[in-house]
């Protein structure tokens, strides 16, 4: 979506040439490509190993297992691009979900919408705080994030503990626990992933078609044609899987409601990135901090301005955590899921760096680690397999991301 | 100290060049007049007089410390002189801030450039100044003002502005830097050691690029330790020497025997050829 990324380095005459090809390659610019190969080799060898792997049920669950992956790595994105990184987001997004939790509990009998209200204002004040103590103390995000990643377990177990329910506290309240396990209708699975896709398609379309008007460099009509093809084809695909009768004794299919605000979070974070001031801000920030403070950004405040977007993302990722538990007991491990939240990020192309990926890309690693976990899973692998395949995907990835980061300066 | 031959430049003044008159040529874009500089007990500055006329290059030369760095940072709002006063189109202008000196037409390019590598051409030029339409930024509108300052500049070595400005080359960068300060609508472009970081052919380019700056009524003043560059490319030379401007004028009147006696030693007996 992003026009530095989707423009490919056109030679003047607008094709693109081989060298161009083999420079973006180069710096990592080729995107999504390598991570997309892969997750088909991944997705292929499971196929192979077990064929329910790609059977409509399993997908379906790949996705909401994906989900909480998904959002836990945009969360991190927001930090990761500035060059920081929050250790605490595994567990600050539980401990908003458990607010709202026990706060829809018989006891309190809070309605829904209120109840997430108060979720997310917990984690996004959590993320101003952090982001504050390191921004105007000038301390190290990875010292006061690991501040955060025991302090707030601390306050999650409190919490969960006070409650006197034996360490867990169920989901007794339909909205919430819908938002993983129920399902849109058939049709309206139909006209939501295609209405989505036809947005999609209809702002590439414009977008190539305003460049052109305005006489400037622009790809060949066909790959604008190509994307949209294939946008729409994947776009059916999504409903058909969703739509397939997965139920064993019943009836069950449609798209889970997770998925659709999955979709809602990445569009409205990639406007951001993408598409306003912010967003560009907070790419030259991770790039050159010094740069663009010289330009006149108030670097503080983008800066800060990316903690509470990392805290409003972690609050929805920990409501779609709670919903698919069905509760949420002080036994999370908080730890473990932001190590695969900064793995997926990465894993999709974000650069550790700062300055380099894009909300995508947490889309995308989010889906590998989830294949990873439930293709491991059906194959009856152990756990101690799950956890060094992760780590060898993590390694390839993050060395891709090294060399990328080195092409991209060696042609000074 | 020396005193210049008989001036032929239209716009430099009669008499010697570091006399501390009060008036104050109208031609000259930028006058400065007795501008000192402390640092507690450091007298970085001391009383210096300069005129900036528009559509010329000025290389300010001078030896490590000798206040070149301090003089364009008074002028560029970053060190607010401890005396001292600055006309700017033959008004009375103080400079407090960078954005001040921005808002007046000086722009200044600093040795390192401050490019953000992982942004476009595009994106770099309009950092912090980016156009927006109903809040979006207007990537189109951007895109076109740069391929037209980039021509207007003559800048035609990048094949893309949408290259990443990480994959250019050392005068590219320097380039795009410059088109960067220009397009602003500025009057006045300090540049701070253009080609320090460059090798021949680069330099030759930044050079040709500093020249077309002026043929288009820009006043651009260099620093440069490189006296082959200086007298490549100024019209003016100003040395200063021990934090005194020690002498400036035409290039003329200069030559590198002359120039480099003015920068060891704040003297010279020698004439230009």
């Amino acid at each position: 979506m992003s026009d530095a990324g989707s423009t490919p380095a056109a030679t003047s005459d607008g094709r693109t040439s081989a060298m161009g090809q083999f420079r973006r390659l180069r710096q990592g610019d080729l995107g999504l490509v390598p991570v997309l190969i892969g997750l088909l080799v991944l997705v292929i060898y499971f196929q192979v190993r077990n064929t329910v792997f790609l059977s409509a049920g399993n997908l379906t669950n790949l996705f909401i297992q994906a989900t909480i992956f998904i959002l836990l790595a945009m969360a991190e994105t927001w930090l990761l691009l500035l060059g920081e990184i929050d250790l605490s987001v595994g567990y600050v997004s539980a401990l908003g979900a458990t607010f709202a939790v026990i706060l829809l509990d018989q006891q309190f009998h809070w309605p829904w919408y209120a109840a997430i209200l108060v979720a997310i204002a917990t984690t996004t004040a959590i993320g101003t705080l952090q982001g504050f103590l390191i921004i105007k103390l000038r301390l190290p995000s990875f010292i006061v994030t690991l501040a955060g990643l025991l302090g707030w377990e601390g306050v999650l177990i409190f919490s969960i503990d006070r409650q006197g329910t034996g360490g867990t506290i169920p989901v007794q309240e339909k909205v919430l626990y819908d938002l993983v396990n129920a399902n849109l209708s058939p049709l309206a699975t139909w006209i939501f992933l295609m209405a989505s896709i036809a947005i999609f398609c209809w702002i590439i379309i414009r977008h190539d078609q305003s460049r052109r008007s305005s006489g400037l460099d622009s790809v060949a009509t066909w790959i604008t044609w190509a994307k949209v093809a294939a946008l729409i084809a994947s776009g059916i695909v999504l409903v058909l899987i969703f739509n397939t009768n997965r139920g064993s004794f019943t009836v069950l299919h449609g798209m889970p409601y997770a998925i659709p605000v999955d979709i809602v979070m990445l569009a409205g974070a990639s406007f951001i990135l993408t598409r306003t001031k912010a967003g560009r801000y907070i790419y030259a920030i991770g790039g050159n901090a010094e740069a663009a403070r010289r330009a006149g950004i108030n670097v503080d405040r983008y800066r800060l301005l990316a903690f509470i977007l990392t805290g409003v993302t972690a609050g929805v990722a920990g409501l779609l955590y709670a919903s698919r538990l069905g509760g949420i007991s002080d036994g999370v491990d908080g730890g473990n899921l932001v190590l695969l939240a900064v793995a997926s990020a990465v894993i999709g192309g974000t650069s550790l760096f700062g300055g380099r990926g894009k909300m995508v890309n947490a889309v995308i690693g989010g889906l590998v680690i989830a294949t990873i976990y439930n293709g491991m899973a059906l194959i009856d692998m152990s756990a101690a397999t799950q956890f060094i395949a992760t780590a060898i995907v993590l390694v390839v990835a993050v060395t891709m991301d090294s060399l990328a980061r080195r092409g991209s300066t060696v042609t000074r | 100290m020396t005193t210049p031959g008989p001036t032929n430049g239209p716009s430099t003044r009669p008499g010697p060049a570091t006399a501390a008159g009060p008036g104050v040529d109208s031609s000259s874009l930028l006058s400065l007049r007795g501008i000192s500089k402390h640092f507690g007990a450091v007298e970085a500055l001391k009383h210096v007089d300069l005129d900036v006329p528009a559509g010329q290059v000025t290389a300010l030369i001078g030896d490590n410390g000798a206040g070149k760095s301090t003089l364009i940072k008074a002028i560029a709002g970053i060190y607010e002189p401890s005396g001292g006063e600055i006309f700017w189109e033959g008004r009375k202008v103080s400079i407090h801030t960078p954005r001040a000196a921005e808002e007046l037409g000086i722009a200044t390019v600093y040795q390192d450039l401050a490019l953000c590598d992982n942004l476009d051409i595009v994106e770099n030029m309009f950092l912090g100044h980016e156009k927006t339409r109903t809040g979006v930024l207007d990537e189109i509108a951007m895109e076109l003002r740069t391929k037209e300052v980039l021509a207007d500049l003559s800048v035609s070595t990048v094949s893309s502005v949408r290259q990443l400005v990480g994959s250019l080359s050392g005068g590219q960068r320097q380039a795009i830097a410059v088109a960067r300060a220009v397009m602003h609508e500025s009057k006045l472009v300090i540049m701070d050691e253009p080609t320090a970081a460059l090798g021949v052919s680069q330099t030759a380019q930044v050079l040709d690029l500093i020249k077309r700056l002026a043929a288009r009524g820009i006043a651009v003043i260099v620093i440069s330790h490189n006296l082959t560059d200086v007298f490549a490319v100024a019209d003016r030379i100003a040395v200063m020497y021990l934090g005194n401007l020690v002498s400036s004028g035409p290039v003329a009147n200069y030559d590198p025997a002359s120039a480099v006696d003015l920068i060891t030693t704040g003297e010279s007996s020698r004439t230009a050829a």
